[in-house]
Protein backbone atom coordinates (compact mmCIF):
# COMPACT_ATOMS: atom_id res chain seq x y z
CA UNK A 1 0.00 0.00 0.00
CA UNK A 2 1.54 3.51 -0.58
CA UNK A 3 1.49 5.61 1.79
CA UNK A 4 0.15 8.79 -0.24
CA UNK A 5 1.17 11.49 2.47
CA UNK A 6 5.29 10.59 2.39
CA UNK A 7 7.34 13.53 2.39
CA UNK A 8 9.26 12.15 -0.61
CA UNK A 9 12.43 14.13 -1.46
CA UNK A 10 11.97 13.45 -5.05
CA UNK A 11 9.36 14.84 -6.97
CA UNK A 12 7.30 11.87 -8.33
CA UNK A 13 4.23 11.48 -10.74
CA UNK A 14 1.27 9.47 -9.78
CA UNK A 15 -0.97 8.03 -11.84
CA UNK A 16 -4.19 6.14 -11.48
CA UNK A 17 -3.99 2.80 -13.54
CA UNK A 18 -7.06 0.73 -14.63
CA UNK A 19 -6.64 -3.61 -15.35
CA UNK A 20 -9.56 -3.22 -17.65
CA UNK A 21 -9.35 -7.35 -17.47
CA UNK A 22 -10.18 -6.96 -13.98
CA UNK A 23 -12.77 -4.14 -13.92
CA UNK A 24 -16.10 -5.59 -13.99
CA UNK A 25 -17.59 -1.84 -13.91
CA UNK A 26 -18.49 -1.93 -10.06
CA UNK A 27 -18.33 1.73 -10.68
CA UNK A 28 -17.10 2.75 -7.23
CA UNK A 29 -13.90 4.89 -8.56
CA UNK A 30 -16.42 6.92 -10.72
CA UNK A 31 -18.14 7.92 -8.25
CA UNK A 32 -15.30 8.46 -5.57
CA UNK A 33 -12.92 9.60 -8.26
CA UNK A 34 -14.88 11.32 -11.05
CA UNK A 35 -11.99 13.79 -11.81
CA UNK A 36 -9.45 10.79 -12.58
CA UNK A 37 -11.98 7.86 -14.10
CA UNK A 38 -14.48 8.13 -16.31
CA UNK A 39 -16.96 5.17 -17.51
CA UNK A 40 -17.61 4.36 -21.29
CA UNK A 41 -20.84 3.31 -22.74
CA UNK A 42 -20.43 -0.25 -20.98
CA UNK A 43 -19.77 1.34 -17.78
CA UNK A 44 -16.40 0.24 -17.55
CA UNK A 45 -13.64 2.17 -15.91
CA UNK A 46 -11.51 4.08 -17.87
CA UNK A 47 -8.33 6.71 -16.79
CA UNK A 48 -8.97 10.13 -18.12
CA UNK A 49 -6.36 11.89 -19.97
CA UNK A 50 -3.17 9.80 -18.79
CA UNK A 51 -4.44 9.26 -15.30
CA UNK A 52 -1.64 11.66 -13.74
CA UNK A 53 -3.14 12.94 -10.10
CA UNK A 54 -2.97 16.05 -9.91
CA UNK A 55 -2.08 18.03 -7.02
CA UNK A 56 -5.15 17.93 -4.52
CA UNK A 57 -6.62 14.92 -6.14
CA UNK A 58 -4.56 12.50 -4.10
CA UNK A 59 -7.60 11.28 -1.97
CA UNK A 60 -9.75 10.67 -4.95
CA UNK A 61 -6.84 8.10 -6.12
CA UNK A 62 -6.58 6.51 -2.75
CA UNK A 63 -10.76 6.19 -2.36
CA UNK A 64 -10.51 4.57 -5.99
CA UNK A 65 -8.03 1.67 -5.17
CA UNK A 66 -9.67 0.87 -1.64
CA UNK A 67 -13.37 0.74 -2.62
CA UNK A 68 -12.50 -1.52 -5.87
CA UNK A 69 -14.10 -5.14 -5.31
CA UNK A 70 -11.87 -6.58 -8.13
CA UNK A 71 -8.86 -5.02 -7.19
CA UNK A 72 -8.57 -3.35 -10.67
CA UNK A 73 -7.32 -0.37 -9.98
CA UNK A 74 -3.75 0.42 -9.14
CA UNK A 75 -1.29 4.23 -8.66
CA UNK A 76 1.75 3.64 -10.34
CA UNK A 77 4.61 6.27 -9.25
CA UNK A 78 6.87 7.56 -12.02
CA UNK A 79 9.81 9.25 -11.16
CA UNK A 80 9.49 13.14 -12.86
CA UNK A 81 12.00 14.15 -14.98
CA UNK A 82 14.06 17.13 -13.97
CA UNK A 83 12.88 19.09 -17.03
CA UNK B 1 -47.49 -23.85 1.66
CA UNK B 2 -46.26 -27.02 1.30
CA UNK B 3 -42.72 -27.61 2.13
CA UNK B 4 -40.45 -30.57 1.56
CA UNK B 5 -37.94 -29.86 4.22
CA UNK B 6 -38.10 -29.47 7.80
CA UNK B 7 -36.55 -27.52 9.66
CA UNK B 8 -32.55 -27.03 10.13
CA UNK B 9 -31.14 -29.44 12.63
CA UNK B 10 -27.63 -28.24 12.16
CA UNK B 11 -26.10 -25.32 10.23
CA UNK B 12 -22.83 -26.67 9.46
CA UNK B 13 -24.47 -30.15 7.79
CA UNK B 14 -27.79 -29.20 6.58
CA UNK B 15 -28.07 -26.12 5.69
CA UNK B 16 -31.15 -24.19 4.47
CA UNK B 17 -30.91 -20.84 3.25
CA UNK B 18 -34.83 -21.29 2.82
CA UNK B 19 -35.36 -21.90 6.46
CA UNK B 20 -37.27 -18.93 8.16
CA UNK B 21 -34.31 -19.18 10.87
CA UNK B 22 -31.71 -18.86 8.37
CA UNK B 23 -32.53 -15.24 7.13
CA UNK B 24 -33.45 -13.87 10.55
CA UNK B 25 -30.50 -14.84 12.08
CA UNK B 26 -27.84 -14.96 8.89
CA UNK B 27 -25.21 -13.00 10.51
CA UNK B 28 -24.97 -15.20 13.69
CA UNK B 29 -24.59 -18.23 11.62
CA UNK B 30 -22.38 -17.08 9.67
CA UNK B 31 -20.17 -15.85 12.22
CA UNK B 32 -21.05 -19.25 13.92
CA UNK B 33 -19.47 -21.15 10.96
CA UNK B 34 -16.76 -19.21 10.53
CA UNK B 35 -15.87 -19.08 14.03
CA UNK B 36 -16.24 -22.73 14.56
CA UNK B 37 -13.38 -23.18 11.53
CA UNK B 38 -16.15 -24.34 9.06
CA UNK B 39 -15.88 -22.47 5.75
CA UNK B 40 -17.20 -24.88 3.65
CA UNK B 41 -20.92 -25.93 5.32
CA UNK B 42 -23.06 -28.78 3.41
CA UNK B 43 -26.60 -29.82 2.98
CA UNK B 44 -27.91 -33.02 1.17
CA UNK B 45 -31.20 -30.93 0.88
CA UNK B 46 -32.01 -29.88 -2.81
CA UNK B 47 -30.08 -32.93 -4.38
CA UNK B 48 -26.59 -31.71 -2.31
CA UNK B 49 -25.53 -27.99 -1.29
CA UNK B 50 -22.55 -26.49 -0.25
CA UNK B 51 -22.23 -23.07 1.32
CA UNK B 52 -18.45 -21.29 1.53
CA UNK B 53 -18.98 -18.59 3.89
CA UNK B 54 -15.47 -16.69 3.47
CA UNK B 55 -14.83 -13.67 1.21
CA UNK B 56 -11.54 -15.76 0.00
CA UNK B 57 -13.88 -18.87 -0.60
CA UNK B 58 -16.93 -16.63 -2.00
CA UNK B 59 -14.01 -15.03 -4.46
CA UNK B 60 -12.80 -18.44 -5.60
CA UNK B 61 -16.26 -19.89 -6.47
CA UNK B 62 -17.43 -16.65 -8.21
CA UNK B 63 -14.44 -16.39 -10.63
CA UNK B 64 -13.89 -20.21 -11.39
CA UNK B 65 -15.79 -20.67 -14.49
CA UNK B 66 -14.50 -24.03 -15.24
CA UNK B 67 -15.63 -25.77 -12.60
CA UNK B 68 -19.21 -24.03 -12.05
CA UNK B 69 -21.48 -23.21 -13.98
CA UNK B 70 -24.33 -20.25 -13.58
CA UNK B 71 -26.90 -22.44 -15.46
CA UNK B 72 -28.54 -22.55 -12.48
CA UNK B 73 -28.75 -19.65 -9.97
CA UNK B 74 -31.69 -20.15 -7.40
CA UNK B 75 -31.16 -23.20 -5.86
CA UNK B 76 -33.79 -25.46 -5.63
CA UNK B 77 -34.99 -29.21 -5.70
CA UNK B 78 -34.92 -29.36 -9.48
CA UNK B 79 -32.43 -28.51 -12.39
CA UNK B 80 -32.78 -26.09 -15.54
CA UNK B 81 -34.13 -27.48 -18.15
CA UNK B 82 -33.73 -24.79 -20.69
CA UNK B 83 -30.01 -26.14 -22.57
CA UNK B 84 -26.23 -24.08 -22.50
CA UNK B 85 -25.10 -21.66 -23.26
CA UNK B 86 -28.34 -19.06 -23.13
CA UNK B 87 -29.83 -20.72 -19.47
CA UNK B 88 -33.45 -19.84 -18.66
CA UNK B 89 -31.98 -15.96 -17.86
CA UNK B 90 -29.27 -15.04 -19.98
CA UNK B 91 -26.41 -12.96 -19.54
CA UNK B 92 -27.23 -14.34 -15.39
CA UNK B 93 -27.59 -17.81 -16.51
CA UNK B 94 -24.71 -17.96 -19.08
CA UNK B 95 -21.02 -19.47 -19.22
CA UNK B 96 -18.15 -17.94 -21.25
CA UNK B 97 -18.30 -17.32 -23.85
CA UNK B 98 -21.38 -16.65 -24.71
CA UNK B 99 -22.39 -15.05 -21.43
CA UNK B 100 -20.01 -11.94 -22.19
CA UNK B 101 -21.60 -11.55 -26.08
CA UNK B 102 -25.19 -11.49 -24.07
CA UNK B 103 -24.15 -9.60 -20.99
CA UNK B 104 -22.60 -6.75 -23.82
CA UNK B 105 -26.14 -5.97 -24.97
CA UNK B 106 -27.49 -5.49 -22.11
CA UNK B 107 -24.59 -3.35 -20.31
CA UNK B 108 -25.19 0.01 -22.18
CA UNK B 109 -28.94 0.58 -20.76
CA UNK B 110 -27.89 0.31 -17.42
CA UNK B 111 -24.65 1.83 -17.50
CA UNK B 112 -24.08 4.97 -14.77
CA UNK B 113 -24.96 7.52 -17.51
CA UNK B 114 -27.79 5.94 -18.73
CA UNK B 115 -29.70 5.06 -15.53
CA UNK B 116 -28.86 9.06 -14.08
CA UNK B 117 -31.93 10.01 -16.19
CA UNK B 118 -33.93 8.09 -13.81
CA UNK B 119 -33.14 10.06 -10.55
CA UNK B 120 -36.22 12.43 -11.09
CA UNK B 121 -38.77 9.91 -11.80
CA UNK B 122 -37.69 7.47 -8.56
CA UNK B 123 -37.62 10.59 -6.13
CA UNK B 124 -41.05 11.63 -7.18
CA UNK B 125 -42.24 8.15 -6.95
CA UNK B 126 -40.53 8.02 -3.17
CA UNK B 127 -42.22 11.15 -2.32
CA UNK B 128 -45.57 9.58 -3.85
CA UNK B 129 -45.55 7.11 -1.75
CA UNK B 130 -44.83 9.35 1.42
CA UNK B 131 -47.55 11.28 0.66
CA UNK B 132 -50.09 8.22 0.33
CA UNK B 133 -48.94 7.19 4.25
CA UNK B 134 -51.44 10.08 4.65
CA UNK B 135 -51.42 12.60 7.84
CA UNK B 136 -48.71 11.73 10.22
CA UNK B 137 -48.89 12.59 13.54
CA UNK B 138 -45.19 12.43 15.34
CA UNK B 139 -44.68 10.41 18.31
CA UNK B 140 -48.36 8.67 17.00
CA UNK B 141 -48.22 7.29 13.35
CA UNK B 142 -46.84 4.17 12.57
CA UNK B 143 -46.20 2.87 9.12
CA UNK B 144 -44.76 0.27 7.22
CA UNK B 145 -41.68 0.85 5.89
CA UNK B 146 -41.45 -2.17 4.05
CA UNK B 147 -45.16 -2.37 2.89
CA UNK B 148 -45.71 0.92 2.26
CA UNK B 149 -42.25 2.02 0.91
CA UNK B 150 -39.53 -0.16 -0.01
CA UNK B 151 -41.79 -3.23 -1.53
CA UNK B 152 -42.99 -0.34 -4.09
CA UNK B 153 -40.28 1.24 -5.41
CA UNK B 154 -38.58 -1.36 -7.54
CA UNK B 155 -41.37 -2.68 -8.96
CA UNK B 156 -42.40 0.61 -10.41
CA UNK B 157 -38.81 1.62 -12.15
CA UNK B 158 -38.19 -2.06 -13.59
CA UNK B 159 -42.24 -1.93 -14.89
CA UNK B 160 -41.48 1.30 -16.00
CA UNK B 161 -38.35 0.44 -17.78
CA UNK B 162 -39.84 -2.36 -19.44
CA UNK B 163 -42.86 -0.94 -20.71
CA UNK B 164 -44.87 -2.80 -18.44
CA UNK B 165 -48.31 -1.87 -16.94
CA UNK B 166 -47.39 -0.29 -13.77
CA UNK B 167 -50.93 -1.21 -12.04
CA UNK B 168 -49.50 -4.98 -12.57
CA UNK B 169 -47.23 -4.50 -9.66
CA UNK B 170 -48.84 -7.42 -7.32
CA UNK B 171 -48.45 -9.81 -9.93
CA UNK B 172 -44.71 -9.39 -10.26
CA UNK B 173 -44.19 -9.35 -6.78
CA UNK B 174 -46.07 -12.58 -6.81
CA UNK B 175 -43.95 -14.05 -9.64
CA UNK B 176 -41.04 -12.80 -7.62
CA UNK B 177 -42.22 -14.67 -4.77
CA UNK B 178 -42.76 -17.65 -5.81
CA UNK B 179 -39.57 -18.42 -7.79
CA UNK B 180 -37.03 -17.08 -5.32
CA UNK B 181 -38.95 -17.45 -1.56
CA UNK B 182 -40.92 -20.66 -2.06
CA UNK B 183 -37.75 -22.50 -3.59
CA UNK B 184 -38.56 -25.39 -0.63
CA UNK B 185 -41.96 -26.64 -2.57
CA UNK B 186 -42.74 -29.36 -4.28
CA UNK B 187 -40.92 -29.20 -8.40
CA UNK B 188 -44.62 -29.41 -9.85
CA UNK B 189 -45.95 -26.24 -7.94
CA UNK B 190 -42.94 -24.28 -9.14
CA UNK B 191 -42.89 -25.46 -12.73
CA UNK B 192 -46.51 -23.87 -12.35
CA UNK B 193 -45.62 -20.67 -11.13
CA UNK B 194 -42.88 -20.62 -14.45
CA UNK B 195 -45.55 -21.40 -16.87
CA UNK B 196 -47.90 -18.49 -15.42
CA UNK B 197 -44.91 -15.80 -15.66
CA UNK B 198 -43.73 -16.92 -19.44
CA UNK B 199 -47.47 -17.20 -20.28
CA UNK B 200 -47.65 -13.74 -19.09
CA UNK B 201 -44.76 -12.44 -20.51
CA UNK B 202 -46.03 -13.77 -24.23
CA UNK B 203 -48.66 -11.35 -23.55
CA UNK B 204 -46.37 -8.32 -23.04
CA UNK B 205 -43.96 -9.36 -25.91
CA UNK B 206 -46.44 -9.68 -28.66
CA UNK B 207 -48.28 -6.38 -27.22
CA UNK B 208 -44.88 -4.52 -28.06
CA UNK B 209 -43.98 -6.25 -31.35
CA UNK B 210 -47.35 -4.82 -32.55
CA UNK B 211 -46.57 -1.21 -30.55
CA UNK B 212 -43.23 -1.26 -30.64
CA UNK B 213 -42.13 1.96 -28.57
CA UNK B 214 -38.99 2.98 -26.43
CA UNK B 215 -38.13 0.80 -23.46
CA UNK B 216 -36.19 -2.26 -22.59
CA UNK B 217 -38.54 -4.50 -23.73
CA UNK B 218 -38.45 -3.16 -27.46
CA UNK B 219 -35.08 -2.95 -27.42
CA UNK B 220 -34.45 -6.60 -26.54
CA UNK B 221 -36.38 -7.73 -29.30
CA UNK B 222 -34.51 -5.43 -32.04
CA UNK B 223 -30.97 -5.78 -30.72
CA UNK B 224 -28.90 -7.82 -32.66
CA UNK B 225 -26.32 -10.45 -31.49
CA UNK B 226 -23.56 -11.34 -34.29
CA UNK B 227 -26.01 -10.26 -36.67
CA UNK B 228 -29.59 -11.85 -35.65
CA UNK B 229 -32.19 -10.95 -33.63
CA UNK B 230 -32.44 -12.80 -30.50
CA UNK B 231 -34.10 -15.65 -29.79
CA UNK B 232 -37.66 -15.33 -27.98
CA UNK B 233 -36.19 -17.80 -25.49
CA UNK B 234 -33.71 -15.15 -25.10
CA UNK B 235 -35.95 -12.07 -24.77
CA UNK B 236 -38.22 -13.45 -22.36
CA UNK B 237 -35.19 -15.23 -20.51
CA UNK B 238 -33.71 -11.18 -19.60
CA UNK B 239 -37.16 -10.24 -19.22
CA UNK B 240 -36.94 -12.88 -16.49
CA UNK B 241 -33.93 -12.00 -15.35
CA UNK B 242 -34.79 -7.80 -14.96
CA UNK B 243 -37.81 -8.83 -13.19
CA UNK B 244 -36.70 -11.30 -10.84
CA UNK B 245 -33.38 -9.49 -10.28
CA UNK B 246 -34.74 -6.10 -10.08
CA UNK B 247 -37.07 -6.21 -7.74
CA UNK B 248 -37.16 -8.37 -4.09
CA UNK B 249 -33.27 -7.31 -3.71
CA UNK B 250 -33.17 -3.97 -3.81
CA UNK B 251 -36.60 -3.62 -1.88
CA UNK B 252 -34.85 -5.66 0.62
CA UNK B 253 -31.94 -3.61 0.29
CA UNK B 254 -33.95 -0.77 1.40
CA UNK B 255 -35.70 -2.37 3.71
CA UNK B 256 -32.33 -3.36 5.90
CA UNK B 257 -30.99 -0.44 5.26
CA UNK B 258 -34.27 1.61 7.23
CA UNK B 259 -34.42 -0.95 9.36
CA UNK B 260 -30.85 -0.31 10.90
CA UNK B 261 -32.13 3.81 10.91
CA UNK B 262 -34.69 2.97 13.11
CA UNK B 263 -33.03 0.85 15.45
CA UNK B 264 -29.49 2.76 15.59
CA UNK B 265 -30.48 6.71 15.94
CA UNK B 266 -27.06 7.62 16.23
CA UNK B 267 -26.41 6.98 12.55
CA UNK B 268 -29.85 8.51 11.20
CA UNK B 269 -29.23 11.65 12.25
CA UNK B 270 -25.53 11.76 11.15
CA UNK B 271 -26.91 11.12 7.96
CA UNK B 272 -29.28 14.00 8.57
CA UNK B 273 -26.93 16.10 9.85
CA UNK B 274 -24.90 15.45 6.87
CA UNK B 275 -26.25 14.39 4.00
CA UNK B 276 -23.07 14.12 2.43
CA UNK B 277 -21.96 10.92 4.45
CA UNK B 278 -24.48 9.11 2.25
CA UNK B 279 -21.53 8.59 -0.49
CA UNK B 280 -19.44 6.37 1.64
CA UNK B 281 -22.70 5.09 4.45
CA UNK B 282 -24.44 3.83 0.75
CA UNK B 283 -21.85 1.38 0.66
CA UNK B 284 -22.00 0.45 3.93
CA UNK B 285 -25.60 -0.18 3.93
CA UNK B 286 -24.38 -2.52 1.26
CA UNK B 287 -21.94 -4.46 2.86
CA UNK B 288 -23.42 -4.81 6.06
CA UNK B 289 -26.73 -6.08 4.79
CA UNK B 290 -26.04 -7.18 0.92
CA UNK B 291 -29.65 -9.08 0.10
CA UNK B 292 -28.42 -11.43 -2.88
CA UNK B 293 -27.28 -14.75 -2.00
CA UNK B 294 -26.28 -16.22 -5.52
CA UNK B 295 -25.92 -19.54 -6.75
CA UNK B 296 -24.15 -21.87 -8.86
CA UNK B 297 -24.31 -25.43 -10.16
CA UNK B 298 -20.87 -28.07 -9.86
CA UNK B 299 -19.56 -28.53 -13.38
CA UNK B 300 -18.02 -31.18 -12.52
CA UNK B 301 -16.41 -33.61 -9.62
CA UNK B 302 -13.90 -32.18 -7.99
CA UNK B 303 -12.29 -31.47 -5.11
CA UNK B 304 -12.92 -28.00 -3.13
CA UNK B 305 -10.41 -27.34 -0.45
CA UNK B 306 -11.18 -31.25 0.64
CA UNK B 307 -14.87 -30.68 0.29
CA UNK B 308 -16.02 -33.53 -2.35
CA UNK B 309 -18.11 -31.72 -4.79
CA UNK B 310 -20.21 -33.56 -7.41
CA UNK B 311 -21.40 -32.26 -10.97
CA UNK B 312 -24.34 -31.14 -10.41
CA UNK B 313 -24.70 -30.28 -6.99
CA UNK B 314 -25.56 -26.56 -5.81
CA UNK B 315 -23.12 -24.48 -4.36
CA UNK B 316 -24.86 -20.90 -2.01
CA UNK B 317 -22.01 -17.92 -2.76
CA UNK B 318 -23.23 -16.02 -0.11
CA UNK B 319 -22.00 -12.14 -1.26
CA UNK B 320 -23.36 -10.99 2.31
CA UNK B 321 -21.47 -13.30 4.09
CA UNK B 322 -17.91 -12.40 2.29
CA UNK B 323 -18.81 -9.02 3.52
CA UNK B 324 -18.80 -9.74 7.08
CA UNK B 325 -14.99 -11.28 7.18
CA UNK B 326 -13.29 -9.82 9.48
CA UNK B 327 -9.96 -11.45 7.04
CA UNK B 328 -10.80 -9.06 4.90
CA UNK B 329 -13.24 -6.36 6.50
CA UNK B 330 -11.69 -4.14 9.63
CA UNK B 331 -14.52 -4.40 12.18
CA UNK B 332 -16.53 -6.57 10.05
CA UNK B 333 -19.44 -6.84 12.48
CA UNK B 334 -19.98 -3.00 13.02
CA UNK B 335 -21.70 -0.75 10.87
CA UNK B 336 -19.58 2.04 10.28
CA UNK B 337 -21.61 5.18 8.65
CA UNK B 338 -18.50 6.86 6.71
CA UNK B 339 -16.67 3.32 6.67
CA UNK B 340 -13.87 4.91 3.56
CA UNK B 341 -12.47 1.12 2.73
CA UNK B 342 -15.43 -0.85 1.48
CA UNK B 343 -14.38 -3.46 -0.83
CA UNK B 344 -17.73 -5.17 -0.76
CA UNK B 345 -19.02 -7.79 -2.87
CA UNK B 346 -22.62 -6.53 -2.27
CA UNK B 347 -23.29 -6.87 -6.73
CA UNK B 348 -20.97 -9.87 -6.94
CA UNK B 349 -17.49 -10.64 -7.69
CA UNK B 350 -16.19 -11.44 -11.31
CA UNK B 351 -18.01 -11.67 -14.87
CA UNK B 352 -21.72 -11.98 -13.24
CA UNK B 353 -21.45 -8.54 -11.49
CA UNK B 354 -25.00 -7.55 -10.80
CA UNK B 355 -25.99 -5.69 -14.16
CA UNK B 356 -28.47 -3.49 -12.34
CA UNK B 357 -25.98 -1.95 -9.62
CA UNK B 358 -26.07 1.46 -10.94
CA UNK B 359 -30.10 1.52 -10.94
CA UNK B 360 -30.27 -0.19 -7.58
CA UNK B 361 -27.77 2.34 -6.33
CA UNK B 362 -29.71 4.53 -7.52
CA UNK B 363 -32.67 3.51 -6.13
CA UNK B 364 -31.16 2.78 -2.73
CA UNK B 365 -29.66 6.21 -2.42
CA UNK B 366 -32.96 8.07 -3.40
CA UNK B 367 -35.46 6.01 -1.09
CA UNK B 368 -32.99 6.21 1.68
CA UNK B 369 -32.75 10.25 1.41
CA UNK B 370 -36.16 11.07 0.43
CA UNK B 371 -37.71 8.78 3.99
CA UNK B 372 -35.18 10.54 5.87
CA UNK B 373 -35.87 13.96 4.79
CA UNK B 374 -39.30 13.11 5.41
CA UNK B 375 -38.79 11.18 8.45
CA UNK B 376 -35.71 12.91 10.06
CA UNK B 377 -36.26 10.67 13.18
CA UNK B 378 -38.14 6.92 13.50
CA UNK B 379 -37.79 4.11 15.40
CA UNK B 380 -38.81 0.20 14.82
CA UNK B 381 -42.30 -0.29 16.48
CA UNK B 382 -42.76 -4.25 16.12
CA UNK B 383 -41.68 -7.07 14.95
CA UNK B 384 -39.73 -7.35 11.64
CA UNK B 385 -40.72 -10.35 9.51
CA UNK B 386 -37.34 -11.98 7.13
CA UNK B 387 -37.64 -12.71 3.89
CA UNK B 388 -36.68 -16.25 3.19
CA UNK B 389 -34.17 -17.79 0.56
CA UNK B 390 -31.58 -16.28 -1.18
CA UNK B 391 -32.54 -12.59 -1.17
CA UNK B 392 -32.54 -10.97 2.16
CA UNK B 393 -34.62 -8.22 3.47
CA UNK B 394 -37.49 -7.12 5.65
CA UNK B 395 -40.93 -8.22 4.41
CA UNK B 396 -42.78 -6.36 7.34
CA UNK B 397 -41.05 -3.26 8.49
CA UNK B 398 -43.38 -1.32 11.26
CA UNK B 399 -41.44 1.73 12.17
CA UNK B 400 -43.15 4.76 14.48
CA UNK B 401 -42.43 8.41 13.00
CA UNK B 402 -41.09 10.44 15.42
CA UNK B 403 -40.29 13.47 13.66
CA UNK B 404 -41.65 15.64 10.00
CA UNK B 405 -40.69 17.99 7.66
Amino acid sequence: MLDLHCQCPMVSLMKVHVDSELCQGHNRCYALAPDLIDVDDYGEAVVIADGTVAPGQEDQARLAVANCPEFAITIVEDEASDA
Amino acid sequence: MASVYGPVKDWETDLDHADPEYNANAHQIWDDLREGGCPVAHSDRYGGMWAPITHALVHEVAYDTENFTSQGIIVSQGRPEVPPPVGPAPPITSDPPFHQMARRLLLPPFSPKAIAAWEDDIRELCNTLLDKMGDIEPGESVVDAALQYAQSIPVNVIARMLGFPPEDEDIFRTFVHRIVEQVNEPLEERMEAFGELDAYLDVQVREHIEHPRDDLTTYLLNVELEGNKLEMEHVRGSIVLLLVAGIDTTWSAIGSSLWHLATNPEDLQRLTDEPEVMLFALEEFLRAYAPVTMARLVAKDHDFHGCPMKADEWVLLPFPAANRDPAVFKDADKFIVDREENRHAAFGLGIHRCLGSNLARLELRIAIEEFVKRFPSFELDGDVRWSVGQIRGPRELPVRVLATT
